[in-house]
């Protein structure tokens, strides 16, 4: 059975890239352009992974990532949050709020795709 | 003096009450003539409120023992 | 029979028993048995404030002015009730310090210093010496008048009988050298006399004795009591005037100034200060001399004005001195027994005053006056010689005779002047000038010894200009025109109407205007500065009392070695010894040898030498040991100076610290907005880096896609590259407008000024983003634009402006049902355009937030993680071009009915600003409009800083 996979971004091309990157690789995946569309994904479409850009409008990716971690539905997912800031802080608190991994863009498709793979075992 | 504290200060009101009874204008009131007990009054006065006051002060100061 | 060998001997036997009575004192003192160690010893000795001035001159006094004798007593009464403050604190005081005599006492209180304790001594020598030749001339009258008995014939004027057969020079060389013998037998650290104090005693209960069996004899030997003098006296006339005293102010005004007087003279003169305060056995004795002393001058007033209408009655015609009523009277009804009597209480009145003075005098002339010149003149090698205990002695001695001398020269020449009690006057007059220096150095701190010898010399001045001097004319010593006329004939100079001052006496003048001028001078100098560190030490000590601490601020030290000879040499090797041994005890060490060599050390030593040759001289004697030098006085102005140094420079230091502290201040501001300004750097900084990031992740995501995976098919692989090279015009775009706004920030754009015609530009923007518009199906309108208006600028800026502000528009409004307004209009002062739209229009709090870099309006505060197309540096920089050209830009919207960018250009300021004339040239980071571009706030403060 394949893992289901939730990209979230605000940035269309970057969605557009993502899915078509993870589809390639075997994975059921869904979209969502911002936060709030992101949580409504993550109840209907359970996902076993959230790709979550951290600047979004609506709600920002630590926000998103703080309920979905807050809900005991989605306990096993894992989240691996996105960021264009490279700030050590940022990683620290994305950490800090429940996220199991780090990635800041741009990134390395064949790395993303090893770093999910491994998340999801 | 220390042994009381008060001493002093009881002693300074008898300064000034002496200040007052040895000087205008309560002298003004026995420079007269006429006589009191065969003593000008004036005379009368200040040596009766000297002797007083020395009477005062060694009631204040010694009954502090 | 009364012969003159008779009365020579009694007075002679009368002294023996006192010297024996002092020698018996000083025995029992050494075996540390102390005869004086008794309250009512103390209280009886305080009584040597009775002199014959009060002995026979009350009576006198009396008789001239009836009541008027009784200030002079009643103010030592009012004085002992504030023994508790005054007294009591004083005696504290002089003990903590060893102080030895009044001169003493001001120089120490006033930073130890020597001159003000030469000028103290001075003035009580000057001031008291016309009181010795008093007692002189009183013994010598008496003597005179008894030798005569049976007859009663008053004494020659006292200049009339030849110097060899005056009694007045016997009776002075006598008590010189009874004065010798008690005073200087030998030298004592704490320049106590235990053996004269019992003198004084015993001389106090003789002389009240013999005054008080007088009045016993008057008053009821000779009539019937009291009540029948004052009803004889009021028979006679001329007698009955003193039965009441004058009834004028100036008469009461008199009376005040004599109580006010006489209570400083029982605290100030030498010989009060030397009896109550430095021959004090224990501050608790003032407890019994409280009452004992004023009721011990009440007694001896008690039969005064008897004994003087006793004699008007029986003497009348004023052949018969009434200062002499006392002796005359038991003459006149032949009681030679009792006037021999009499005789004696007035020696005992003598002599008890002029030992006690003439010692106290001494004292201070050796260790104030003699002893510092000595000190200061190297020749005589003074500071290097062994033993100078012998030498002090003898100064005393000489000191002692030459006072007599004085006195008896004085007596000799000036004594027939004035009746007793006015020269008594005049000395109280001069030892009150002592008053505002010694009572404000007990309770004010602020006193400086500046102005303690400011106001003591003015004092001392008036003092002698305004009584000694006409004291002097009046006994023809110097011509009197200046009585009459004043000094140079200037009437405003009679010294005894100074400054035109009629209606007073002349004891009650001379004191309003010294102790005025002494008072004024005293604290005027001494608020001119502040006191040093040895002054301010001192007053603490002397106004702290006995609490203050005890240190001697002695900074170096010396050892027993140094120490040890030095006192040897003022107090004698054994007396030395054994004060040191005593020292070494209290501080719980076995020997002398054990003592360290520490500060407390030097303070004992000082302490004890104090004792011997004063306060000033002892600091300047062991200055000289501490520090090795020679001679003490130098190295005594050196540690005045360092302390005034270290003073200085504390000064600089809290000067410094304060400019420190607000050089910190501005530091810590000027970090804070270093901080600040670093904090959005690095959010402008992290900004920038998200807003690259973005387009560089789909670039490299979609590249990499394609690199690797070349089965992709045809329609997949053109969209990915054409978001590629969407994305990566982004990314130019992106990076140009970064730049051009860090240009326009930092004011190094380039700018091409000319007549523009902004119509044209409108329509061009436009034309140039029909296809955008067309392509959305959004209606762009232009009608409201006047033609033909025209304005100073860069014309392509003004038309980025346009475009910025069009696309921006587009943007927003909604696909099919969008619409642009373009206006234009213009007044002469200024071109306005507006661009409007359909749009979702902003909230009110983020109308402003657009300008800022990076930040798009979409309706949440948090507007910069809302991204509709574009880089979020539009609304910047427009803004930025235009402020450059003095204009507006803001926005006007109401959320949910679209909204409406407005700028302003000024056509005045603008045309008359030389930008005209500049046509079509370009400049570089010039400013236009002279500058008040700066003016609109926040144009160069660099990449991050701009909007408003």
């Amino acid at each position: 059975m394949s893992h289901r996979v939730l990209v979230v971004d605000d940035e269309p091309n970057i969605v557009i890239s993502l899915e078509f990157l993870l589809k390639k690789e075997g994975f059921v995946v869904a979209v969502a352009g911002d936060g709030e569309a992101a949580l409504q994904q993550a109840e209907q479409f359970r996902p076993d992974l959230v790709l979550l850009d951290v600047m979004m409008p609506k709600k920002s990716g630590f926000e998103v990532c703080e309920t979905l971690r807050a809900n005991p539905a989605l306990a096993g997912v894992k989240i691996v949050m996105l960021t264009a800031r490279g700030r050590e802080t940022e990683v620290t608190k994305g950490l800090a709020l429940g996220a199991d991994a780090y990635v800041t863009k741009p990134f390395s498709t064949k790395d993303l795709v090893a770093r999910i793979k491994t998340l999801l075992g | 003096m220390n042994r009381s504290r008060l001493v002093a200060p009881r002693l300074a009101f008898i300064f000034l009450l002496g200040c007052f009874f040895f000087n205008y204008p309560l002298l003004s009131v026995f420079n007269r003539g006429g006589d009191f007990f065969g003593l000008p009054p004036l005379y009368a006065w200040l040596m009766g409120s000297w002797l007083a006051l020395i009477a005062l002060m060694a009631w204040v100061a010694e009954r502090s023992d | 029979m009364l012969q003159g060998s008779v009365i020579v001997l009694a007075s002679l036997f009368y002294l023996g028993i006192l010297f024996a009575i002092a020698w018996y004192a000083d025995r029992r003192a050494d075996a540390g048995r102390s005869l004086i160690a008794n309250p009512v010893v103390y209280a009886l000795s305080l009584g040597v404030y009775c002199t014959t001035w009060t002995f026979y001159g009350s009576v006198g006094r009396a008789a001239a002015s009836g009541i008027g004798f009784l200030p002079i007593y009643l103010g030592p009464t009012l004085l002992f009730a504030l023994a508790g403050f005054i007294l009591h604190k004083m005696i504290r005081v002089a003990k903590t310090n060893r102080i030895t005599s009044i001169a003493d006492f001001v120089a120490s209180r006033y930073g130890k210093s020597q001159l003000l304790g030469g000028l103290v001594t001075v003035i009580a020598v000057v001031g008291v010496i016309p009181y010795i030749a008093l007692q002189l001339k009183a013994v010598s009258n008496g003597f005179t008048i008894l030798t005569n008995y049976p007859e009663i014939v008053m004494p020659a004027t006292a200049g009339a009988v030849p110097l060899l057969q005056d009694s007045a020079l016997y009776v002075a060389m006598i008590l010189a050298l009874f004065t010798i013998l008690f005073g200087t037998r030998h030298l004592d650290a704490t320049e106590r006399h235990e053996g004269m104090v019992a003198a004084i005693a015993v001389e106090s209960v003789v002389k009240l004795v013999a005054f008080l069996a007088v009045g016993i004899f008057v008053v009821w030997g000779m009539h019937e009591g009291i009540a029948d003098i004052f009803s004889r006296a009021a028979t006679v006339p001329e007698v009955a005037r003193r039965l009441a005293s004058a009834d004028s102010p100036s008469a009461y005004g008199s009376w005040g100034t004599l109580v006010f007087l006489s209570m400083f003279a029982a605290l100030l003169l030498p010989r009060q200060f030397q009896i109550a305060v430095v021959e004090n056995v224990d501050p608790a004795h003032l407890r019994r001399a409280v009452w004992m002393f004023p009721l011990y001058l009440f007694l001896i007033n008690l039969f005064v004005l008897p004994v003087a209408l006793a004699g008007m009655l029986h003497f009348p015609g004023g052949a018969v001195d009434a200062d002499t009523f006392i002796l005359t009277l038991p003459m006149a009804r032949q009681q030679e027994g009792l006037a021999l009597f009499v005789y004696i209480g007035g020696l005992s009145a003598a002599t008890g005053m002029v030992i006690v003075e003439t010692i106290a005098l001494s004292t201070m002339v050796c260790n104030d006056l003699v002893m510092p010149l000595l000190l200061r003149l190297p020749m005589l090698g003074l500071a290097a010689r062994a033993d100078l205990s012998g030498l002090l002695l003898e100064i005393r001695r000489w000191a002692i005779v030459i006072i007599l001398g004085l006195g008896y020269v004085y007596f000799r020449v000036a004594g027939e002047a004035y009746a007793l009690v006015s020269i008594g006057l005049i000395s109280f007059a001069a030892v009150a000038q002592f008053a505002p220096v010694v009572i404000g150095g007990l309770f004010w701190k602020g006193g400086t010894r500046d102005g303690a010898l400011a106001g003591l010399a003015a004092g001392f001045v008036v003092w002698a200009y305004t009584l000694l001097l006409p004291s002097f004319a009046k006994s023809g010593w110097l011509p009197d025109g200046f009585i009459a006329h004043g000094l140079f004939g200037v009437e405003l100079l009679r010294p005894q109407h100074l400054f035109g001052l009629n209606g007073l006496d002349e004891i009650t003048h001379c004191l309003v205007w010294s102790l005025l001028v002494n008072l004024g001078a005293y604290i005027g100098v001494s608020l001119q500065r502040v006191p040093n560190v040895r002054e301010a030490r001192q007053a603490s000590l002397f106004v702290g009392g006995a609490e203050a601490a005890v240190s001697s601020g002695w900074r170096g030290s010396a050892g027993v070695t140094e120490l040890l000879p030095l006192a040897g040499r003022f107090l004698g090797r054994d007396k030395a010894e054994a004060a040191f041994a005593r020292h070494a005890r209290q501080r719980g060490l076995r020997s002398i040898q054990e003592l360290p060599a520490d500060a407390r050390l030097v303070s004992f030593a000082e302490t004890l030498l104090a004792g011997a040759i004063g306060s000033a001289s002892a600091r300047a004697m062991v200055a000289s040991v501490v520090t090795e030098e020679p001679l003490g006085i130098d190295e005594v102005m050196n540690i005045l100076d360092e302390a005034s140094q270290v003073r200085a420079y504390t000064k600089e230091l809290e000067q410094k610290s304060l400019e420190l502290t607000r050089a910190t201040a501005e530091l810590r501001e000027a970090n804070a907005r270093l901080r600040e300004l670093d904090r959005m750097k690095d959010d402008f900084i992290s900004t920038v880096t998200h807003e690259l990031r973005t387009p560089l992740t789909s670039i490299r995501a979609f590249s990499e896609m394609l690199h690797e995976d070349p089965k992709i098919d045809l329609a997949q692989r053109s969209r990915f590259l054409g978001i590629i090279v969407s994305e990566t015009v982004r990314l130019s775009r992106l990076i140009n407008q970064i730049l051009d706004l860090a240009k326009l920030e930092s004011g190094r754009a380039e700018w091409t000024v000319a007549a523009v015609d902004v119509t044209e530009v409108i329509r061009e923007a436009a034309e140039s983003l029909t296809a955008l518009f067309a392509e959305k199906r959004v209606m762009l309108e232009l009608d409201a634009i006047e033609p033909g208006l025209t304005v100073l600028a860069d014309r392509d800026r003004l038309m980025q402006v346009m475009v910025n502000l069009l696309s921006n528009a587009l943007k927003f409004v909604p696909a099919d049902s969008g619409r642009v307004q373009v206006g234009a209009s213009a007044t002469p002062e200024e071109l306005r355009v507006s661009v409007s739209d359909n749009g979702p229009g902003i909230h009110a709090e983020d109308q402003e937030v657009i300008f800022d870099k990076f930040r798009q309006g979409a309706g949440t505060t948090d507007v910069l993680t809302d991204k509709p197309q574009g880089t979020g540096l539009g609304l910047p920089i427009s803004r930025q071009i235009i402020e450059y050209f003095n204009g507006r830009l803001w926005v006007e919207s109401t959320p949910g009915a679209g909204a409406r960018f407005v700028f302003t250009l000024p056509r005045q300021a603008g045309d008359n600003d030389g930008l005209a004339t500049e046509d079509g040239e370009s400049h570089s980071g010039r400013t236009p409009a002279g500058g008040a571009a700066s003016d609109s706030g926040g144009k160069n403060n660099g990449v991050m800083g701009g909007s408003q």
